[in-house]
């Protein structure tokens, strides 16, 4: 019984989906969707509580319920209900039959949440299979454009090259250890006498599929046209949630299976951090689609959170580093989300073509302050700058890179970070120009569920900067 | 108090801002009463001190011997706590951040038409950062407050500055984020090496001589010393400063030239010297170097310009190249010198500022080719003008000459070669000071030109900063008695000091 209990957001999610389903095949109206996927989704946020008095609890083989999974749980559900309430009015407009948008969103949260759950690799392929097959109906859902369905395929093709480099590293390892749970794949490397090369061999390999999804470069090249063709809140979701979640897992992986005996392979992931860091923020910098800039932004601090790899390879360093990762995640999806929610709202109307360039923003300060405000504190969120979430996780990292001695990271962290400033920053300015200049910028009226949703979305990233306490407390719990 | 004055000054932005809504008039109200009473705050809870608390020896790390002290808990994961605290050195410092936040919204008040809520808020915004960072002693807070000012005075930049805001508003906040991460890097390092295995902590006091020794210890002060040289600014990171003063409103100039640089000087007399003792010791020279190549540099190129606002920019090079001199001088002296031209310049070049921005607003140029004649206008322009222009080069009876003055005096016992080369600044100063007043308000007047001369508003701040600089110079020994103790508390963390005259300001406190 206690199992159950201890797997209830999964469980919450699988109903909720099974609901909506359910209510699709009596009665199609989008409000009502979307009203109960919303409602299955917070449920599910909630009953992580719920399922908390069990942890930590080893379910069947695949599933670890800890504070870790749960926590990361209610990350993901909660990210999937701020994706629902905007998707709500965005979709009306941009596919025919809308209903279903809302089925796949909460079957890739369930994937998601599975993949903070999965302590075996049978369950760390399910979870990516399960969040990447979602994505990609998602990502084609408005039909009555091109755009999404070339990202579509794009995503699809290079995703299944992806899986399949996985699933090889998986058969690797397997004919080395003979198992495929995270600690015992640990215990049975230790012991193992085929050498290091093999095991070694399956690692990267896991590693290249893992941070294709993650888009770390050089793995990075699909991820700014999928996010331009994707549906403005599917290309947050992906952004967010998507890569939060291999994250996790790959992070535990890590941990568990303790690979970083690999000493090179660790290098591998700080030298791809290195790169992400550099490379996102340069080409982010020729940008001025504004999603596309946040595409490269994304891969830059995939750079910064790869980071904590790297710390990890000192044992005392590996507290303050899991913490780090962790609280850069959390606000790295609040601030993701609240980024790709201004882009939402701006093209709820726009069939055709979405409209991102850097000029349809101008002069929003003046016409629509709340919206502006949002998009103002998601970009100081993600370069970091005080009183937000983003600089706490900043902070964060760099403490753990301190800790670790890490100063070829932390100088390509503060390279990156200046060239960051730049590109950000001009949407702001183009946000504050004065009324005479706007004449591309667009009309745009947010109902009352977008104005509300960005309230949320800017006092959580403030709370979070500003008030980090509690979560911090939390996050110290999880080790 | 002190928490209440920051809470204050953020409150009264906010109602500043939302007050355009009722009337665009009222936001400027509301800026000015909430200075004046952050003001009155202040003034009534210093008065409430007892009086011999102001000469006692402020030691850093003792809670009790700040004129005022409080910390709340924040983060304790990582030993961060809402410190805060005052001593003569940061009262000084507030009070010139009040009085110059007060003069910033007169110089501005008929200027600013588009959104004068906003405007106003983002005023007391930075006032509010600024007053942060002369607070703060948790070096984790001071840092959010040093980040935080940026993003009004950006603002500030790009939404009113001029012709070119966009660019100079980007210079600017890259600068100062960018050396501000090298210092954050600075402080994360001090603080966990410092810890050791015990708990982490950001607190000044706890800090305090626990820098890292030779090649770490100095490499670490170098991150905070860049962040805080690129804000003073020093040769050679001064490049951002005439951008940004050339583009921002007047208001935006008076404040960044009257406070925010101020924030660079007392981050190295407060913070960066006293922090590393040992490796600021050995990198004096190359500071002093710094700061004598910025004098004669930051004058020869004030020389060099048309752009009224560019060339007082410049000239703010110059002279904050002596402060850099007067603090790693670190004597009594030089120190005093330092502490004075913070004062005396944000005074005189507020005042500078000013006079800029009534001649754009009234001409539509800040080109000193198409003026000339002035004073024929606008008499009483011109004779501000003449008075400021000549406290900026040093004439004696001004702040500026005590402080100049006193820092060549305490720096010609460290180094007469370094002294002699700086003194030449006081020189060109002259030189660019009255070749100012020459294209500008004298020479052939054009009687065609209607030019307003100043009103009473304007004439009244100019009256009070005026006044200001000759009780700075004719009777400066109040501020002396106010910092001396702050010195004599700070003067014995280095122990290897060069060799020096020393001794106190002639007729200081003993």
């Amino acid at each position: 019984m206690n199992e159950f209990v201890a797997i209830a957001p999964l469980l919450m999610l699988a109903l909720g989906a099974t609901a909506v389903m359910l209510q699709i095949a009596f009665l199609r109206s989008v409000r009502l969707t979307a009203v109960v996927a919303t409602v299955s989704l917070l449920l599910a946020s909630a009953s992580c509580f719920y399922a908390n008095d069990t942890a930590p609890l080893q379910v069947g083989a695949l599933l670890q319920a800890d504070t870790y999974s749960l926590l990361f749980c209610i990350l993901f559900t909660l990210a999937g209900a701020v994706t629902c309430v905007l998707s709500l009015d965005y979709i009306q407009h941009h596919g025919d039959e809308p209903e279903e948008y809302f089925l796949l969103l909460i079957l890739a949260t369930l994937g998601a949440c599975v993949l903070a759950y999965a302590v075996h690799l049978a369950s760390l392929l399910l979870g990516l299979e399960l969040l990447s097959v979602s994505l990609y109906a998602l990502i084609a859902y408005p039909n009555r454009s091109l755009l999404p369905l070339e990202a579509a395929i794009k995503y699809l093709v290079l995703s299944g090259a992806a899986s399949a480099t996985l699933l090889f590293g998986f058969a690797l390892l397997y004919a080395t250890t003979g198992t495929l749970h995270f600690s015992e794949l640990g215990t049975a490397l230790e012991q193992s006498d085929m050498g290091a090369a093999l095991p070694m061999a399956g690692a990267a390999m896991i590693l290249a599929g893992l941070a294709f999804k993650l888009s770390a470069v050089p793995f990075h090249l699909w991820t700014p046209d999928v996010y331009d063709g994707a549906p403005a809140p599917i290309s947050g979701f992906l952004a967010s949630v998507g890569k939060a979640a291999v994250f996790v897992v790959l992070l535990r992986l890590f941990l568990e299976a303790n690979l970083f005996r690999y000493e090179r392979l660790v290098e591998l992931t700080g030298l791809m951090a290195i790169l992400s860091m550099l490379a996102g923020n340069l080409l982010a910098l020729q940008q001025t689609n504004i999603k596309r800039m946040l595409a490269y932004s994304s891969i830059a601090h995939i750079g910064y959170l790869l980071i904590v790899f790297m710390v990890c390879l000192d044992l005392s360093n590996r507290d303050i580093a899991i913490e780090a990762a962790a609280f850069y995640l959390i606000a790295y999806t609040a601030t993701t989300l609240a980024a790709f929610g201004l882009l939402t709202l701006i093209n709820e109307k726009r069939v055709e073509r979405e409209q991102v360039q850097l000029q349809h923003v101008s002069g929003l300060f003046w016409r629509q302050p709340v919206l502006a405000g949002l998009m103002l504190v998601a970009l100081l969120s993600l370069a970091g700058i005080p009183l937000t979430a983003g600089f706490i996780g900043k902070f964060y990292i760099f403490s753990a890179a301190v800790s670790g001695s890490n100063w070829i990271l932390l100088a390509a962290l503060i390279i990156g970070s200046g060239i960051s400033i730049y590109y950000y920053l001009r949407v702001v300015f183009y946000m504050t120009k004065h009324a005479e200049e706007h004449k591309d910028a667009i009309e745009l009226s947010p109902g009352w569920s977008g104005k509300a949703l960005s309230c949320l979305l800017i006092a959580s990233i403030l709370v979070l900067g500003i008030m980090p306490q509690s979560l911090i407390a939390v996050l110290g719990s999880i080790l | 108090m002190m928490l209440e004055l920051i809470v204050l000054l953020l409150a009264g932005g906010v109602v500043a801002w939302q007050s355009e809504r009722f009337n665009p008039n009222l936001p400027r109200w509301i800026a000015m009463a909430t200075v004046i009473l952050g003001m009155l705050l202040l003034l009534s809870t210093i008065s409430g001190i007892p009086a011999d608390t102001f000469n006692m020896v402020t030691e850093p790390s003792k809670a009790e011997n700040w004129l005022l002290y409080s910390r709340h808990e924040w983060i304790p994961r990582f030993g961060i706590s809402l410190e805060l605290g005052m001593d003569g050195l940061s009262l000084l410092m507030l009070i010139l951040t009040l009085a110059l936040g007060a003069i910033a919204i007169v110089s501005s008040w008929n200027e600013i038409e588009f959104k004068p809520g906003l405007f106003q808020a983002n005023l007391l915004w930075t006032l509010t950062g600024v007053i942060g960072v002369f607070l703060a002693l948790d070096l984790f807070l001071f840092f959010l407050f040093w980040e935080v000012m940026l993003i009004p005075m950006y603002l500030l930049i790009a939404i009113w500055g001029h012709e070119n805001r966009g660019y100079a508003a980007m210079k600017f906040f890259i600068f100062t984020q960018v050396s501000g991460l090298l210092m954050l890097l600075s402080i994360i390092v001090l603080a966990v090496q410092g810890a050791g295995d015990g708990d982490i902590s950001f607190s000044y006091g706890d800090l305090l001589g626990s820098a890292p020794t030779g090649k770490a210890g100095m490499l670490t002060m170098l991150g905070f010393f860049l962040a805080f040289t690129v804000k003073l600014p020093g040769f050679p990171f001064h490049t951002w400063l005439p951008d940004a003063h050339t583009q921002a409103p007047t208001a935006g100039s008076v404040l960044l030239a009257g406070i925010l640089l101020k924030t660079g000087a007392y981050g190295l007399l407060r913070f960066c010297i006293p922090l590393f003792p040992e490796a600021s010791m050995q990198f004096a020279p190359i500071a002093m170097t710094l700061g004598t190549v910025g004098i004669i540099y930051g004058a020869v190129l004030a020389f060099a310009q048309s752009d009224f606002k560019r060339l007082v920019a410049y000239s703010s090079v110059s002279h904050m190249g002596f402060v850099l001199l007067g603090l790693y001088a670190w004597n009594s002296l030089a120190l005093q010198g330092a502490i004075m031209q913070m004062v005396a310049h944000g005074v005189s070049t507020a005042a500078l500022f000013m006079m800029a921005g009534a001649l754009q607003h009234r001409l539509h140029t800040r080109d000193m080719n198409r003026m000339g004649g002035l004073w024929y206008n606008a008499p009483r322009m011109g004779a501000c003008a003449m008075f400021f222009a000549v406290a900026s080069l040093g004439l004696p009876g001004m702040g500026n000459f005590v402080a100049e003055f006193l820092v060549l005096a305490g720096l010609f016992a460290v180094s007469p070669w370094m002294t002699a080369a700086a003194a030449i600044g006081l020189i060109t100063a002259a030189i660019y000071s009255l070749w100012l007043m020459q294209k500008t308000f004298q020479g052939k007047p054009d009687e065609e030109r209607k030019l307003q001369d100043f009103d009473r508003r304007e004439m009244g701040a100019m009256v009070i900063m005026m006044a200001a600089l000759l009780w700075l110079g004719l009777y400066p020994q109040p501020v002396f008695d106010l910092t001396q103790p702050v010195l004599e508390g700070l003067q014995p963390l280095i122990v290897n000091v060069p060799e020096t005259l020393a001794g106190n300001i002639p007729g200081g406190t003993p």
